[in-house]
Formats: structure tokens, sequence, C-alpha cells
């Protein structure tokens, strides 16, 4: 909008103002300053417009009157200093936005890889981030003897969070051979964040193999949140419970290895500790109400469970998503 | 021709501040600037002396009116001989600040101004220009 049509059009405004001074010449002023806005007139503007009218429609204005807003005009300028600020950061924030968006694609096509699908075993996985990046992390390998799985959590969120797990799975994908035995992965992926990750930064993580020819889920865990075991013959849930510190906080640490015997129908939960620490009105979720929501959709395919788990805890803390949030089931 | 001379203000203490912002207001009035014009020449003026204040304790504002291809304008420069500026980069940057002032400051002065040079040296000094065409 030209600087003279702008002028007449508030010349119009405010003499029908002054005129009659009703709801509705306000209102035109409201609309107005909204379109001002768009047009990114700065406030020191509009306050110039505003006395160039004035001495338009009003004759005889008392100069004292034109003096105070003449000094209006001066402290405007202040004002449209931080406008204009505002206006430049706001152009940042949306670079900002469009970088960490491509950065969250690329962390998506990191974590994401195959969920294995043989043996026997059927496999559900979710992983939600609470902002757009997310310090969670799994992993799936398969071979012709075994599926091993792992869940980690590195404690923060965010980017920071999530460059560190961009380099637990650089570890991950060069681990030797040695990749079947529980507690020396472990200590293999404590060394590394050990030596290479800022000292206020820990890592959380689940390590588990299941041997297809034996039947056996072996596991150790980092200081992970437990995880649950579904024993098909007692119908009852139990603790994954495994001792370990977490990663990154001593040099060498070690690592016992667990194992299980696994029965058709039994069943395996990893999850982040986003999920336990779900909040909700009455307070944190209890680790027994989450393995009651699993309980109710057990007989379903692993993916619908896990699924199913997540829309349940979404409803129960309305919508709104606290800490990264990842849940694996594997059913037997 | 209006006035081809230019004038200084040394910057000494915080009442120079304002002698600055009085000589600006004064030249480009005379120029024909417009009020709101007026008011960010000057507010550029009081920024850069008020660095100068508190920077480097002394220096220099000099305005003057210049003529470039029959286009007319206000050159305002910052001269000092203080500390100097380690990062420019930083220091442009919208939302830096040290004072905790709100939006102002160089990059303030630079949007408010139509051209603005910056050069510093560490330990030698701070030289900054900054124009603005009459319209
Ligand atoms: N003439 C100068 N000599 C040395 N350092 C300077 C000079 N001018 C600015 N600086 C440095 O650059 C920084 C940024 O200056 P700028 O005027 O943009 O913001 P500020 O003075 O910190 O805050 P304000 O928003 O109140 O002006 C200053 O904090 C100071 O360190
Ligand atoms: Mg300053």
């Amino acid at each position: 909008m030209d600087y003279t049509i702008k002028l007449s059009q508030y010349e119009r405004m405010l003499a029908q103002y002054i005129e009659q001074r009703d709801e509705r010449a306000l209102y035109k002023g409201q609309k107005f300053s909204r379109k001002m806005l768009e047009q990114h007139v700065s406030p020191e503007d509009v306050v110039s417009m505003h006395i160039e009218v004035v001495k338009r429609i009003i004759p005889h204005v008392d100069q004292k009157v034109m003096d105070s807003l003449e000094f209006l005009l001066e402290v405007m300028i202040g004002y449209g200093f931080a406008y204009r600020e505002h206006q430049s950061l706001r152009t940042r924030q949306e670079q900002l936005d469009a970088e960490i968006d491509i950065a969250a694609n690329i962390q998506k096509s990191l974590v994401e890889g195959e969920i294995p699908s043989g043996h026997g075993v059927d496999i559900g996985v979710i992983s939600k981030p609470a902002k757009k990046m997310s310090g969670d992390y799994y992993h799936f390998v398969q071979d012709d003897h075994s599926i091993s799985v792992a869940i980690a959590d590195v404690v923060g969120k965010g980017i920071p969070a999530a460059m560190c797990m961009s380099m637990i799975k650089y570890a991950m994908d060069s681990l030797p051979d040695y990749r079947k035995q529980p507690g020396d992965v472990l200590s293999s992926l404590n060394h590394v964040v050990e030596q290479n990750i800022d000292p206020s930064m820990f890592i959380t993580m689940f390590y588990g193999v299941y041997h297809a020819d034996e039947n056996i889920f072996s596991f150790a865990s980092a200081g992970h949140e437990p995880g649950f075991f579904y024993n098909h013959k007692y119908d009852r849930f139990e603790e994954l419970v495994a001792k370990g510190s977490v990663l990154g906080l001593r040099r060498h640490s070690n690592y016992t290895e667990y194992r299980l015997d696994i029965e058709p129908g039994d069943m395996i939960i990893l999850l982040s500790d986003g999920v336990t620490e779900c909040r909700t009105e009455k307070g944190f979720l209890e680790r027994g109400e989450i393995a009651d929501i699993i309980r109710s959709e057990m007989h379903s395919p692993a993916q619908r469970i896990v699924d199913q788990v997540y829309y349940n805890l979404e409803m129960l803390q309305d919508f709104v998503l606290r800490d990264d949030f990842t849940l694996i089931v594997l059913k037997f | 021709m209006i006035m081809e001379t230019r004038s200084s203000v040394p910057i000494n203490n915080e009442w120079d501040i304002v002698q600055a912002r009085q000589l600006g207001r004064q030249i480009s009035r005379e120029m024909g600037f417009g009020h709101v014009d007026q008011a960010r020449i000057t507010t550029a003026i009081s920024e850069l002396a008020r660095n100068i204040y508190l920077y480097a304790n002394n220096g220099e504002i000099t305005i003057e009116p210049i003529v470039n291809l029959g286009k007319k304008g206000l050159k305002i420069t910052s001269r000092d001989k203080g500390p100097g500026i380690k990062d420019i980069r930083l220091v442009m940057q919208d939302g830096y600040t040290t004072s905790g002032g709100l939006g102002a400051g160089l990059p303030g002065v630079k949007r408010l101004m139509d051209i603005f040079k910056i050069d510093s040296t560490l330990e030698k000094g701070t030289n900054i220009v900054a124009i603005k065409w009459l319209r």
C-alpha cells in the first residue's frame, strides 16, 4: 500500500472517530494496525502518520500537544528498534527450524533400519521424539541364529542428545564379532562413550540377544529403565532387572550377562524412561499400569500393541509428550 | 548548497552524547530530512556515541552532508582508539548485547541507516561510517 493511500485511509478513520467516537471506528483502527503489521510498518512511522493527520484535520491544535507528539515519536524509535530486531530474529528462527527439520530427517534415516521378522519372533517398535530430534536409539541385527536388540536413551533431549545418539549408532556399527555377548558389547560401548562424550552426558542402554537355536534370551543393562518379561506359563509380567552402571561414568565397567529361557507365548517389552515417566493428572504412571495396558492388547500383533500403548499414554497425558518415547515388544 | 563543512563532537563523557545528538538533529533538519528520519539519525548517532563512551572512553563523532551521484545524504563517522571489537560478526548479530538493551546497538544502527561500514582492530580502535540518503 502506498504511503499517501495509507495516510488518507488513516485520516478518514481518525476523522470518523473524532466525529462520532463510536466503536466501529475503533474496530477499523484495529484492522488497520493488523494491515500495517503485515506490511512491516514500524511504530515510529505510525506515530508520524498520526502527527501528520492531526495537523490536517484538527486546526489550531495547541502547540504543546504537537510538541508532546514529537516527543512520543522520539520515544517510539526505540520500539521501532525492537520491532525490527524481532522481524529479523523471526527470519532467523525460520531458518533454524528448516535446518533442524533436515537434521531430524537425517537422524531418522540413521535410526530407522529394518525390523527383523525371522526366527518366529514378532517385533513391534514405536519411537517418538518429544521435540524434533530424539535422544532415544534402537537397533536390531538378525542373522541365521539370532536376533540382537539394543535400546538406548541419552540423558537429555533435543539436539545435543541427538548428536550423542549418532555417535552411539556409529559405535554400534563398528562393533567387533562379540556382538552376541551383551556384557562385552556394553563394556566396549562404555569405553567409547567415556572417551568421546562430554562428562555431563550419560547414556543408558539395554542390549539383548535372542538365540533362536537354544530359545534363550541373554541380556545386560547399563543403568537402563528395566523392561518387562511376560511369562506365558504363569501368565504374569516380571521385571527384567539387570544391574550395571550407565555408559560413560567410568573408564572400565563390567556388565553382568543374564539369561532367560524363552517359551512360545512369552514376550519381552523394552522401553525408554519417556514411557515410564509419563505424567498424568494423578502423578507418574505406575509401571503396573503400563503392564495392564499391554495385557489388554496382548493378543494383537506386536506392532499393534506398541501403537496402542503409545496412543493410550498420549491420551492420558493430554497429547503432550514430555520426553522421547521408545517402546519395543518382542513376541515369541 | 547547504553547509559543506563537517562538524565533529569529541566524546569524553555522557553529556557529549547529547551534544552529538543535537548536532545530528540540526544538520539533518537543515538538510530537509523528515521528522522520523531525523529521529532515526539522532538515535543512530546516540548509539554510536554511547558505545564510544562505554567501551572506548574517548573518541569522536563527525557529521557531514555528502553528495554522491547527485544523491544527498548525511554521513556519520564514529572514531575511537579504544580496545576494538574482537568478533565483529558476533556483535553484528541480532540479539547480541552486553548491556541487556532491547534490539538497539550496532545491528539496530545498521538497519536505521542506508549504509553501514565497520572497521575495528584489537587494541587499535574502532571506525564506523553510516550514511542515510535524503529521499
Ligand atoms: N567503539 C567500541 N569500542 C570497543 N568495543 C565496542 C565498541 N562498540 C561496540 N563495542 C562492542 O560491541 C558490543 C556490541 O555493541 P552494541 O552497541 O551492539 O550492543 P551493547 O552496547 O552491548 O548493548 P546496547 O544494546 O545497549 O547498545 C559491545 O558490547 C562492545 O563489546
Ligand atoms: Mg551499545
